[in-house]
């Protein structure tokens, strides 16, 4: 099943390095990975999106707890939260697909971010299946390039992760 | 008081109580042995190779509970100390290591001498800092020794670029005595009702078995692990790293288990109801394969790391604290309880354990001429009384003195159980001595191994060491050919080692006494006299029957109810 596990970490060079070493090391898969500072610059946020058997996601959150820099972690998934990833979709549009894409996007509740005679660039925010929706309703001709994020999630509540 | 970097990490190290340093001097420490010049109180042990040095500190550790230390060089002295890190942290052994690397205005730019220290050893290390700024060097060597101590031990490494410990800049020196940090709290207490339901699982079992293995050691639990496990009454086996906590001549104990346990011990595990592990990992080498692992037990499982518990094997009630704190826990909830075992169904279960011992699977031919290995242990056994430190290396040797020594006292039996690092029985010979002076310190050591480390016999002439090495000589990679013969059809490929120095000789060069015995009967004798030499390094070449073989064996991937038993036999 898929996971998202959520990361304080003590904000020190090669506390990545720490977490990305693990996952390889130990054969575990890694669907994504975001990090950024928090508003204590001594932390920073990790979200981690993985997959894998009840056995091995207990495994990886029992690994990465043991990371001396890990501070607190908490996997998502086993409660209520919201998830948001944002993706930027640079899309071929001609004459004839001008409309229809913009429709799409539209229903999607994207925003047109950068426009040229043959091309539109779509800001898109969502979960990551609202994502793969979007891109799975445009022909995929039309498309030149795709960004994303990679999910970062938050639990539901007034209760947060902190220390 | 201001001192430079250098002074900074020799007085702190004074201060954690630290006695001896390990290590190998070049560039990039030059400013630390300048300040270690300086001083009388901290012992420097200069080896012959940086993979000495970790070895070293490690034998040291594991002989004292105490942690190890480690100075090496940037670049090759660094990589050169991996091989004791990794072997270390595979054993949870308690290590600060201390590498210089290049200034900090140039790491990066492949400098001379320059390796990411950091990044090569973080996959086999407990955790490691490069420091950046002086006025953190104090903190991070306590934070070190703290980590490497505490919850779960292991290496840690320190990498201190050269700039750090200029000896022109000084700064007002302060050791913290304390650390806190946000990020690591190891357990100090088991959960009290986990205990205690463990307590009650164990009252109702009929074929109960203790496994136990090195946390027991690492946490000096051995007098609670031995009273618990007399007062219940039940059979204990312990894996190769968990050794000499409860005594091998104890009446309970069934011997080691595993790849080369006893049959008892093996079948104890197959055929249990109720499974106590204590300090033990479920390492591949002891499960088998694990979906035969104790088919039928219910599985108790006390360990001080969380993701040790049910990482190989399902286990039913996890205790996750200190193994010697749990231990005392459990020994009091069953002395205040009402509840006793029952002795009915583990009469009937020790009638049953007997039988298996009185398949006698640890026999061989005393009557051989050629001298057995087995022999040579049980020897050495008898000469030092069972009460010398025995180092090993990593083969058919390793085995047989596990098998035969019978340790009765923890931290006896040092030797490199996870990562199986061939090399180690020297060096880690050197920490212990160094450790104990006066102590009986004996290198169990196979032809192959023991010229993996031999430049050491130069540091123990240096300091002094009489340490005796019983060469455990039959001419042969003898656990890789016996592989080969099992599962190769008998091709030896490369396994050879007849191609040897005289080691007698190559001893004696060195400065030490070199003995070589061959026959039997000679074998008392020679042994006597090694150990008649008090103060002198003795090197014993014991040549032995190349073709034994280590029995029991189960072979990698099966179950703990088939296993080899000797010469030719099918599986039991
Ligand atoms: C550094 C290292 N290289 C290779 C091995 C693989 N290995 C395990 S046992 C062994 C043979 C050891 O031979 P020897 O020291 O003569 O001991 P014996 O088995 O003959 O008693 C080898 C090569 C190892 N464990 N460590
Ligand atoms: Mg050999």
């Amino acid at each position: 099943m898929r996971h998202i596990i959520s990361i304080l970490m003590e904000n020190e060079s090669g506390a990545l390095a720490r977490v990305a070493n693990l996952f390889t090391a130990r054969g575990y898969n890694i669907e994504s990975l975001t990090v950024a500072p928090t508003e204590d610059l001594s932390l920073s946020r990790m979200t981690l999106v993985t997959s894998g058997s009840d056995e091995i996601i207990e495994q990886i959150t029992k690994q990465l707890n043991k990371l001396v820099d890990v501070v607190k972690l908490v996997d998502l998934t086993e409660g209520g939260h919201i998830e948001r990833e944002m993706m930027l979709i640079k899309l071929r549009a001609e004459r004839t697909q001008r409309e229809e894409i913009k429709r799409l996007v539209d229903i999607f509740r994207g925003k047109i971010i950068d426009v040229t005679d043959t091309s539109y660039t779509v800001e898109l925010t969502g979960a990551a299946s609202k994502l793969n929706a979007f891109i799975e309703a445009v022909n995929e001709e039309l498309i030149i390039e795709v960004v994303r994020t990679g999910p970062s999630g938050i639990g539901r509540g007034p209760k947060g992760l902190s220390l | 008081m201001e001192l430079s970097g250098g002074e900074i990490i020799v007085q702190c190290l004074r201060d954690e109580g630290v006695e001896h340093v390990f290590g190998y001097p070049g560039g990039a420490v030059l400013h630390i042995y300048d300040a270690l010049f300086k001083q009388k109180e901290l012992k420097h042990i200069l080896v012959r190779h940086e993979q000495a040095a970790g070895h070293a500190a490690d034998g040291y550790a594991r002989a004292t509970g105490k942690p190890g230390v480690v100075l090496v060089t940037s670049g090759p002295g660094a990589t050169n100390v991996v091989t004791g890190v990794a072997t270390a942290f595979m054993d949870s052994i308690p290590m600060v290591v201390l590498t210089g690397q290049v200034p900090t205005p140039v790491i990066g730019s492949d400098a001379f001498q320059e390796v990411d220290t950091v990044g090569i050893t973080r996959p086999c290390v407990k955790h490691n800092f490069l420091v950046k700024r002086l006025e953190d060097l104090a903190d991070t060597i306590k934070k070190a020794f703290y980590i490497a101590t505490t919850g779960r031990p292991g290496p840690v490494v320190i990498d201190i670029p050269k700039d750090i410990t200029d000896p022109g800049i000084k700064i007002p020196y302060h050791y913290p005595n304390k650390v806190k940090m946000r990020s690591y709290n190891p357990v100090v207490k088991g959960h009290l009702g986990q205990i205690k339901k463990a307590v009650k699982i164990l009252m109702e079992a009929e074929r109960p078995v203790f496994y136990t293995g090195g946390g027991v050691v690492l946490d000096d639990a051995a007098k609670p692990l031995t009273d618990l496990v007399d007062t219940l009454g039940f059979p204990i086996t312990q894996t190769l790293m968990g050794l000499g906590a409860y005594p091998g001549s104890g009446k309970n104990f069934l011997g080691m288990l595993g790849m080369h346990g006893t049959y008892e011990a093996n079948m104890a595990m197959h055929e249990t109801d109720v499974l106590i592990a204590v300090g033990a990992r479920f390492d591949d080498r002891v499960t088998g394969h694990v979906k035969q692992f104790c088919p039928d037990a219910t599985i108790i499982h006390v360990d001080i790391d969380p993701s040790s518990i049910s990482k190989n094997v399902r286990v039913d009630v996890p205790i996750v604290g200190p193994v010697k704190q749990v231990l005392k826990d459990m020994l009091k909830v069953v002395n205040e309880g009402d509840k006793k075992p029952k002795q009915q169904a583990l009469k009937k279960w020790w009638k049953q354990i007997d039988k298996w011992r009185a398949m006698d699977c640890m026999k061989y031919d005393k009557k051989s001429e050629l001298i057995k290995p087995q022999q040579a242990v049980e020897m050495l056994h008898k000469v030092t009384k069972g009460d010398a430190y025995v180092t090993s290396d990593v083969g058919q040797h390793q085995m047989f003195a596990a098998q035969f020594y019978r340790f009765d006292k923890p931290r006896r039996w040092i030797n490199s159980g996870g990562l199986g690092t061939m090399g180690f029985g020297l060096p880690a010979a050197i920490g212990v001595q160094m450790a104990h002076p006066k102590a009986d310190v004996a290198v169990v050591t196979g032809e192959s191994s023991i010229q993996m480390c031999i430049q050491e016999l130069a540091t123990c002439l240096q300091y002094d060491l009489p340490i005796k090495i019983i060469l455990l000589n039959n001419g042969y990679m003898g656990m890789v050919r016996q592989w080969q013969e099992f599962f190769y059809d008998s091709r030896y490929s490369q396994s050879g080692m007849s191609v040897t120095p005289d080691f007698v000789k190559l001893t004696e060069s060195y400065g030490h006494i070199g003995m070589r015995v061959e026959k039997s009967e000679d074998l008392e004798g020679a042994m006597k006299e090694a150990f008649s030499h008090k103060d002198r390094l003795v090197f014993l070449d014991v040549v032995v029957d190349p073709s034994e073989n280590v029995y029991p064996m189960i072979a990698a991937g099966k179950g703990h109810h088939e296993m080899y038993l000797s010469p030719g036999s099918e599986l039991v």
